[in-house]
């Protein structure tokens, strides 16, 4: 048989498993028949980490924006993700987002709306204009864990530029692909997954589109080829895998707004004040680590960031 | 204790068994203290729809054996439920009493869960023979009737805790609605039959 590998010289899940018996098999734990046999059987099949692949970029040069901490292992950078489009479990999307996405397709990015230079791009001349850096952030998930991750990629603000929003351009919008030939079709989220953030948000030198962690190119699970990172945000605004960036004039619905209005708000600022319901947000599980961190506000951003919301609500606007 | 009794309390001891193994393994991810707790919590709740299952099963069978392991079972509840109130207590919390005070009023998934929990103390209490005979038969069961009301807690619980894909909390409650409702038919069916006119 000859064996597709994709870009990180593994095998495609196609492959491993028949597309088919892939599928049931994702129904048969959807439909709550597998959770009656125990997490016994759930925690076996958790046991298949990506092998580390050899670095794509060796030459990255390191921003400033960088923070010194200890970086979370590549292993739980890579097996611990919310991806709900390729399941909900924690090791889901590490599972099923194996090579994803498929490269023999070309990706799209459509950047439209309020702007005067939209267009389509293929994802390599997308990138090709800005020169790639790393960036080691931080990470804080609305779940109360953390991670430091060591991004690659730009500046959203050099893309947006470059489109040249007009003035009536008050807010961006992102969207993730969705194909339910390959991802979930249940909708746990109304798909496509969108997120959006306000135009001066969007063109802080902090928030970035990230095409690779590691060194790497970004696995599927990590929101690959393309996903923004927005640090002092939590995880979930920070949206994987985009297709679509759109200017537009009013404030957008994200996916997570639409599903939970008073649990998930536009801004969605990490805010160790702001408790959510189901979690207390004052502190933190920094993966890898067993005491919890305090949280910090804005995730330590706060020098970056706080002036964007002088005079606002933030428990209003949460 | 009976060949039977023996193999269920050993069997009871698996979940546990597996979880201490797959710890030092490094086979809980990246998260291996969140995904203890949760394990426990999701035993407790097996476990707890186990001792309701026994009752029905024994109409069904009339395996009346069943009955002599349904307070093993509610035990293993309590032992579940304790594991996994000490990992949310130490590993979550650290002890820290304020935060735990704060949690359980703040956070209604955790008032709820506390109380839960509460409630399954006096279930435990009068769980031997002793304790039966003083409460006597009837106010024993009235007693551990509250039994319905934990496990309909255990399933909001379960429920509110998880974000946004609730298919497995909707499994359990799916489990559950049967077998309260069982009871609540076999219920009405024997008033009908005290209401209805000797012949």
């Amino acid at each position: 048989m000859n064996i597709k590998k994709n870009r990180w010289n593994e095998p495609a899940a196609s492959d491993i498993t028949d597309y088919d018996v892939y599928l049931k098999r994702r129904d048969f734990l959807a439909g709550g028949a597998a959770l009656a046999l125990g997490s016994v059987s759930g925690l076996a099949l958790a046991k298949e980490a990506p092998a580390i692949p050899s670095p794509t970029w060796t030459d990255l040069v390191s921003s400033n924006l960088s923070i010194d901490e200890k970086k979370t292992s590549f292993r739980d950078v890579t097996t611990y993700n919310n991806f709900y489009e390729f399941g909900t479990g924690k090791d889901s999307p590490a599972r099923n987002a194996v090579g994803f996405p498929d490269n023999s397709q070309p990706w799209k990015i459509v950047v439209e709306g309020e702007c005067d230079n939209p267009g389509s791009y293929g994802y390599d001349d997308f990138i090709k204009p800005y020169p790639l850096e790393e960036r080691i952030y931080r990470m804080r998930c609305v779940e109360g864990w953390s991670m430091v991750i060591p991004w690659v990629g730009f500046s959203l603000s050099d893309v947006l530029k470059q489109a040249k929003p007009n003035s009536k351009a008050k807010f961006v919008e992102f969207t993730t692909l969705y194909d339910p030939d390959i991802m979930i079709k249940r909708n746990v989220l109304d798909w496509p997954y969108t997120e959006g953030l306000r135009i001066d948000e969007a063109m802080n030198p902090l928030t970035m589109l990230a095409v690779g962690l590691y060194g790497q190119e970004l696995l599927g699970q990590n929101g690959a080829p393309i996903r923004l990172v927005v640090p002092w945000k939590y995880g979930f605004k920070s949206i994987k895998s985009i297709v679509g960036i759109r200017f537009v004039e009013e404030m957008p619905q994200s996916a997570w707004m639409k599903a939970g209005p008073t649990e998930y708000g536009f801004y969605s600022n990490v805010n160790p004040d702001v408790p959510h319901p189901r979690w207390s947000q004052s502190r933190e599980r920094r993966i890898g680590e067993l005491r919890k961190r305090k949280t910090l506000m804005f995730n330590g951003y706060a020098d970056h960031v706080a002036s964007l919301y002088e005079g606002m609500d933030l428990v209003k606007n949460f | 204790m009976s060949k039977f009794k023996t193999s269920v309390f050993i069997i009871s001891l698996l979940p546990v068994s597996w979880l201490i193994y797959a710890l030092f393994t490094h086979q809980l991810g990246a998260n291996p203290i969140e995904a203890i707790t949760r394990d426990l919590g999701d035993w407790a709740m097996r476990f707890l729809w186990l001792t309701l299952l026994i009752t029905p099963l024994r109409w069904l069978t009339g395996w009346n054996q069943l009955m002599t392991i349904r307070r093993m079972l509610g035990l293993y509840v309590f032992f579940y439920a304790v594991l996994h109130v000490t990992m949310y207590l130490w590993l979550d919390q650290f002890f820290e009493w304020d935060e735990i005070l704060k949690d359980i009023i703040k956070r209604p998934f955790i008032t709820i869960g506390f109380f839960t929990f509460t409630a399954l103390i006096p279930l435990v209490i009068t769980s031997n023979n002793r304790m039966v005979k003083k409460l006597g038969g009837r106010r024993w069961k009235k007693l551990h009737r509250l039994t319905y009301a934990i496990a309909i807690a255990t399933s909001v619980h379960f429920y509110m805790m998880v974000k946004q894909d609730k298919t497995e909390p909707l499994f359990y409650i799916a489990l559950l609605v049967l077998l309260l409702g069982v009871r609540i038919y076999k219920y009405y069916q024997k008033q009908r039959l005290k209401l209805a006119p000797a012949s």
